[in-house]
């Protein structure tokens, strides 16, 4: 959770192991540094992060969640990142109706042997949510 | 099974507005075969209700419980020690409308419905319920090669389709088919065109809703 002077917001990444998690381990691979923002959650596939995931990451602290998955039509298990896709765009719409920017919640693409794109995304998701800022919690309590 | 859908969030925050602690309670019934109060639901719901109320800066909590189901009085007592033992203010209930009514005839807190129930129904596909019974009380299915016509047809016609009919379709919508062409085609492949010939007579409401609130007894069932 954030301190009172902390204004860095904190993002969870559900990378999936095919292809997600192998980029970020390629950009490693290759030395390229990336936000310490971002803390990454393995998952076996992007299918598998449900829509309670991502609002219990937001509840619990988390001002931005990134859905990271293999290319569409390349999903190691066919059509887990369609489902993660339709999931995500729940949340959002979820969100807006709450009244959080549907934006703090994205899915991207990235196959195994990109870990510059993985770095690229990663660099994006950071700075728009940096923009939108940490989430304001009205802390009247 | 009863088909629902939940509310629109703002509308359950507003019945939310004023209290600090609720028992949401969801059910293991068709609501949840419908994806609409189950568990999963019920998590749901609950996170995004703690995220909204956090936002506003107004402390709020959530107990979620899941019973078997909430149209038995023996399943709705499994919360009284919730209720009545941790300070509940409200309830918020996740079943289809007898849920809600079973709690508020138990518990002596307001109780809200965080579903709009909508039919008797079945899915179509993953994700995707219909309307296919209305509860008239008479069910005359068999006439129809298996098809309702009094809930499946817009109009609930019993002697062939409307002027309406066109393509398959009903002229309500694109999305519903008509239910006489489906009617007619399941017919004539059980090679029982010649029925259709024969004038159904007017229906006897009187089974249905239009006789006022229902009841079915078992005397054999009574204890």
């Amino acid at each position: 959770m954030h301190s009172e002077s902390d204004t860095s917001p904190r993002i969870l990444a559900f990378c999936c192991m095919y292809c997600a998690y192998a980029a970020a381990d390629a950009a490693g691979s290759l030395r390229l540094s990336y936000s310490p923002s971002v803390e990454i959650v393995l998952v076996p596939c992007s299918g598998r992060v449900s829509i309670l995931d991502i609002l219990r990451a937001l509840e619990h602290g988390a001002d931005g969640v990134l859905v990271a998955g293999c290319e569409e039509g390349s999903c190691h298990f066919s059509t887990g990142n369609f489902r993660a896709k339709k999931r995500v765009e729940y949340v959002r719409k979820l969100l807006e109706e709450i009244g959080i920017e549907p934006e703090r919640v994205q899915m991207h693409h990235v196959s195994a042997s990109q870990g510059v794109r993985f770095r690229e995304i990663v660099q994006k998701v950071t700075d728009e949510i940096s923009r939108l800022g940490v989430i304001n919690w009205n802390k009247k309590y | 099974m009863v088909v629902a859908e939940r509310k629109p969030i703002k509308e359950i925050l507003a019945m939310m507005a004023d209290y600090k602690k609720i028992l949401l309670v969801g059910c293991k019934g068709c609501v949840t075969v419908c994806c609409a109060g189950g568990t999963k639901e019920v998590g749901i719901l609950a996170s995004a209700l703690r995220i909204a109320k956090k936002k506003e800066g107004k402390p709020f909590e959530v107990i979620e419980k899941t019973l078997e189901r909430q149209c038995d009085p023996e399943y709705i007592e499994q919360v009284a020690p919730i209720v009545e033992g941790e300070g509940v203010e409200a309830i918020l209930s996740m079943a289809c409308s007898v849920g809600p009514q079973y709690l508020a005839k138990r518990y002596n807190v307001p109780v809200y419905p965080a579903l709009n129930t909508t039919f008797i129904g079945g899915s179509l596909e993953h994700g995707v319920w219909a309307e296919f019974c209305q509860a008239c009380g008479n069910c005359i299915i068999h006439y129809f090669g298996g098809i309702c016509p009094i809930a499946r047809c817009s109009k609930s016609l019993l002697n062939g389709p409307c002027g309406g009919s066109a393509g398959g379709k009903c002229e309500v919508s694109p999305e519903i088919d008509c239910a006489w062409h489906l009617i007619y085609e399941r017919m004539k492949a059980l090679g029982k065109l010649d029925e259709l010939t024969k004038i159904f007579p007017i229906k006897d409401w009187s089974t249905s809703r239009d006789g006022g609130p229902r009841k079915v007894v078992r005397e054999d069932m009574k204890l």
